[in-house]
């Protein structure tokens, strides 16, 4: 496979330092750089004494569709154990995918192999999430940042230079003949990040790209990875645990939850109006540096701990802990990734009385005052005695 | 008012900390320089600063938990009447587990990976309290309970990599609140933490804390958790403390460039999507050296001339201090 | 930060300011250090001594200068002709001592190479391919290892006959599975790193992230391991020669044979033991003191 001639004639190289205009990428929805169909990666649980055999299954990725149009952002957020670190890894193949279809500007990507996977590396590359540990500490900056190129058999001439690759990022020419070990952690995010674009990538893949920082940095690499996208027309996945950051940089979110997608939609509506139980509880545990909307705000607990990933509940994967949860259903089938809305997909049984406040959580799972005293709007639900009425539906 | 009269007014009252790490033949690096607070029975103050501020040294200082050996510790720490600086380690020993307890970020390192929690437990009742035995391990399961732990009396057996993250720092709370501390001190509990998680452990120190009326201390970068939690907060930069104030007042008005700046660089969830970031711009290890002036001087966009000349004198009015020679004014105003 | 961090600032001088790779910082660290100047210090004039025996020594080691004078009752101990002695065929301990240094230091040097050749291609090959590759090759380590040292000696010696060669080849061959197992566990430990992840992901080929970046980055202990296996080599040589698994020629000057043969002389004249004995045991020392903090000096814990 050759290298990305469509961006690079478009763009016509690399823009100069300190140019003006931004010209940002029409999303069309039809132009879909990525796509995820299915995808499982299981890993073996093995135990032996001189010979190894597969006891079970950690189910990382359980089945997950994802598509990235061109140019946008799409951010992928849950907590640890939901399988988004391995979804991404397992995109670009530094994890091997047990199942399921991987295509890249309609490129097979999961069944390519040898030189030309290698070569599709050009067009799709990762951020890491701790800059210090994504650095080989023996290596100068001049040669983290040529290194690609020299991967590739790119002449010198033809590829960033080191000098504009250090400008992009915001770093000045003399960083070129360090050491990683010299710089603070947001200098070593960007060197990383430098490193991603030197090739000229079209998708770039960052996996928790802020959240080793201080939050006083955050933001800068933040607004860097936005102007980045601008000038370069970059296509980004983010994947974080931070809510507030992904809502921030991404078009459309996806939430993931033990190793599958329980929502989908574009950002604010996701933040302003979920559907999914887990993705409310999600929206309600974040912290808002707000006295006036701490004091006031309910929020959701869950209840218990994270099943294991080797053992997931039938069912619902996340039924055993959801303040929602109905008799019937949940227990013993799963559900698929259903349209509430154009563009808006949650796979819940029991979304739309959810939302509509026909089901309201379990009083014991949530916390925070009580907005107003509003009449009942529930119908009780056959099996549980406790039902009493807590106004409108929590959100934010 | 005599000194000693003041003292007993607060249950911790910190005049004037200052802890330097000194190292052979180079100079002083200082941590902690100049911090003063108080914190009263049954209040909550809160302690934010970034990496760099300070603000882990200053607990430690306060806990005496500082290594002995190239570290200077000065100023007064009063607790209850005493000033922890001062005292015997005998006496501090006393005290630490007791009256104050400690709870810290990450939880797989705070506990002995090859004793079980049970025994951990008990260790701190054994200690303070002398209960052995079946005494010591009924009020082991009890604590246990009280941290909303599902199970307890199994638990009791289990090595901590056999329970999850938020369950293994509900047992550090559950250990350090054993003997009913008069002051607990939290340093980043929830960070290491999913959000959810964090979500019901903060929850349950603010349950723990309220019923049991001691004080708590809560060290965080995080200002979210902040806004939720205390009543008090002191902002602390390159080891200073350069801004306290009420919790509503001072996210209401932020008076500080550092906190005025950190707050406008938080991405918030309320924030509508196309809300830009303004981030602080340099990094936290630019600092000025100590004797030049305002350790924030060379990322402040308010900098004036004396900034850089003489560090600012603290100033206390209507219940707030602030540490600035020129603050930002009024309260919609944040730098660009 | 944590105790353990604020443990680490008041430890350790950073050396970082001035920059540079790491390498120069560990050079530096060694530098300013007193204990790694004298372990230095004392393999400097091991080598040193080694290398200019010829005329350092004022006899050559077979001459029998007191030939005349010694009787088996009779063996004069340092004096000013003879600054060590003279050994029971009145030949000149010192001389002896001195050129001692020179085979002590080729059985030393080349039982290392050999030993370390033969572990680190296992290693590399181990911590290169994994899978099953690695798996066998540790299986054969785990059985070198667990014969022991001297009757693998005592083998060889049977094998090849008694000779240096033999005592060379027999300490090789109980190193090699050190420095596999090393390099091993270093080698699979990078691998698992993300910044062989973020090669990968450029598509960087494997060959050159395994030589480029794995191996460099698994080499520290290796250095340490070398420095450390040499002072066991002089002592192990000297032990398999005090055995009588080395040269059977009495004329050649090699410590641990000199210990040997001075059994009988041990109380009226202890001199013949000591300076062999000291000798052996300051060459291992300047080894092990430079090894040590050189451990010290390359240890990540002191990065930041």
């Amino acid at each position: 496979m050759s290298a990305t001639e469509g961006t690079a004639a478009e763009r016509h190289g690399v823009p100069e330092p300190g140019e003006p205009q931004r010209h940002r990428r029409a999303v069309s929805a039809e132009d879909t750089l990525l796509t995820v169909r299915g995808l499982k990666v299981y890993f073996p649980i093995k135990s032996g004494v001189f010979v190894d055999r597969v006891v079970g299954w950690v189910k990382a990725v359980d089945g997950v569709d994802l598509d990235v149009p061109r140019g946008s952002t799409v951010g992928l957020v849950g907590e640890s154990g939901c399988g988004k670190t391995t979804l991404g890894r397992s995109i670009l193949r530094l994890v091997e995918p047990t199942e399921g279809t991987v295509t890249f500007d309609g490129i097979d990507v999961s069944s390519l192999a040898g030189e030309d996977l290698r070569r599709i590396r050009r067009r799709m590359q990762m951020i890491f999430q701790d800059p210090m540990a994504s650095l080989d500490p023996r290596q100068s900056v001049e040669s983290v940042l040529t290194e690609p190129r020299r991967a590739h058999g790119i002449e010198r001439g033809e590829a960033t230079t080191v000098a504009q690759l250090l400008d992009l990022v915001g770093l000045p020419a003399s960083a070129a003949s360090r050491y990683p070990h010299e710089f603070s952690g947001g200098q070593r995010q960007r060197i990383g990040i430098a490193r991603a674009i030197a090739l000229e990538p079209e998708m770039i893949i960052a996996d928790e790209p802020v959240s080793a920082l201080d939050v006083s940095i955050q933001a800068q690499v933040v607004n860097l990875l936005e102007e980045l996208q601008d000038r370069l027309g970059l296509t980004y996945l983010v994947i974080a645990h931070d809510l507030a950051v992904v809502r921030h940089i991404a078009d459309v979110v996806a939430v993931m939850y033990l190793g599958g997608i329980v929502e989908q939609a574009a950002s604010d509506v996701l933040y302003s109006a979920p559907y999914h139980p887990y993705t409310k509880a999600l929206m309600s545990a974040v912290p808002i540096p707000d006295p006036v909307i701490e004091d006031t705000r309910e929020r959701i607990l869950l209840s218990g701990d994270l099943p294991s990933p080797a053992n997931p509940p039938p069912g619902c994967r996340f039924h055993t802990r959801c303040p929602y949860r109905q008799p019937t259903r949940c227990d013993d089938e799963r559900p698929a990734l259903r349209a509430m809305a154009p563009g808006h997909t949650v796979a819940c049984h029991w979304a739309e009385q959810i939302h509509s406040g026909e089901i309201t959580p379990r009083p014991s799972a949530v916390v925070g005052a009580v907005i107003d005293a509003a009449p009942p709007t529930t119908v009780p639900i056959a099996g549980d005695p406790t039902i009493t009425t807590l106004g409108p539906p929590p959100g934010i | 008012m005599s000194v000693t009269e003041a003292a007993a007014d607060h249950l911790l009252d910190v005049r004037g900390l200052s802890v330097a790490f000194t190292r052979k033949g180079r100079r002083d690096v200082r941590a902690v320089d100049g911090v003063s607070f108080t914190v009263d029975a049954g209040q909550t103050m809160g302690l934010v600063g970034e990496s760099g501020s300070g603000k882990s040294v200053t607990s430690l200082a306060v806990m005496g938990l500082l290594p002995k050996r190239g570290v200077r510790v000065g100023g007064e720490v009063h607790f209850d009447g005493d000033d922890l600086l001062t005292l015997p380690p005998e006496r501090m020993r006393d005290i630490r587990g007791r009256d104050i307890a400690m709870v810290f970020q990450d939880p797989m390192s705070s506990l002995n990976p090859v004793v079980p929690i049970g025994i951990q437990v008990t260790e701190v009742l054994h200690r303070h309290q002398d209960l052995r035995g079946d005494a010591a391990r009924t009020a082991a399961t009890e604590s246990l309970a009280r941290v909303g732990i599902p199970d307890p009396t199994r638990r009791l057996k289990e090595y901590p990599h056999q329970l999850s993250g938020g369950m293994r720092q509900r047992a550090l709370i559950a250990m350090a609140l054993a003997c009913r501390p008069r002051l607990l001190i939290a340093d980043e509990p929830t960070t290491a933490l999913d959000v959810t998680i964090q979500a019901q452990i903060l929850e349950l120190l603010k349950e723990l804390v309220r019923d049991s009326g001691a004080a708590l201390v809560m060290i965080t970068h995080d200002l979210g958790v902040i806004a939720g939690l205390c009543d008090t907060v002191h902002v602390m930069y390159g080891g200073r403390v350069v801004e306290s104030a009420g919790r509503r007042e001072l996210f209401a008005e932020p008076h500080h460039p550092y906190t005025g700046g950190l707050l406008a660089s938080v991405p918030r969830l309320d924030a509508p999507r196309g809300a830009p970031l303004h981030p602080i711009p340099g990094s936290p290890t630019d600092l000025l050296p100590w004797s030049e002036g305002c350790a924030f001087a060379p990322r402040c966009p308010n900098r004036v001339e004396p900034c850089t000349e003489n560090p600012p004198a603290l100033e206390s009015a209507g219940g707030r201090e602030l540490r600035c020679y020129n603050p930002l004014v009024a309260a919609e105003e944040v730098p660009a | 930060m944590s105790l353990a961090q604020v443990e680490a600032t008041t430890e350790a001088a950073k050396v970082g300011e001035e920059g540079g790779s790491l390498r120069r910082d560990a050079w530096r660290r060694l530098r300013r250090d007193p204990v790694a100047l004298v372990g230095f210090g004392i393999i400097a004039l091991f080598v040193l001594v080694a290398i200019f025996a010829p005329w350092i020594a004022p006899y050559d080691p077979a001459d029998r200068p007191g030939a005349g004078i010694v009787t088996p009752t009779n063996i004069p101990g340092p004096s000013a002709e003879f600054w060590f002695g003279l050994d029971e065929l009145g030949r000149d301990e010192f001389s002896r001592v001195v050129f001692g240094a020179r085979t002590s230091l080729l059985v030393g040097v080349v039982a290392l190479l050999l030993g370390m050749a033969g572990g680190l291609l296992l290693g590399i090959l181990a911590g290169a391919f994994g899978g099953k590759v690695d798996t066998v090759i540790m299986r054969v380590v785990d059985v070198m290892l667990s014969i022991p040292g001297l009757l693998m000696a005592i083998a060889i010696a049977a094998l090849l006959g008694r000779s240096l060669l033999s005592v060379m080849i027999a300490i090789a061959v109980i190193n090699i599975p050190i420095f596999a197992r090393l390099l091993r566990g270093q080698m699979l430990a990078q691998r698992g790193s993300d910044y062989v992840l973020a090669a990968t992901s450029l598509g960087v080929r494997r060959r050159s992230i395994v030589l480029g970046h794995v191996l460099p980055n698994s080499m520290s202990p290796v250095i340490v391991q070398a420095t450390l296996t040499l002072a066991t080599a002089i002592i192990e040589a000297a032990g398999l020669s005090f055995l009588g698994l080395g040269s059977p020629d009495p004329r050649v000057p090699e410590w641990g044979l000199m210990l040997a043969n001075t059994q009988r002389y041990l109380a009226s004249a202890p001199h013949l033991a000591f300076f062999p004995g000291v000798a052996i045991v300051i060459a291992a020392l300047g080894f092990t003191l430079l090894g040590e903090r050189l451990r010290e000096a390359l240890d990540p814990k002191y990065r930041r």
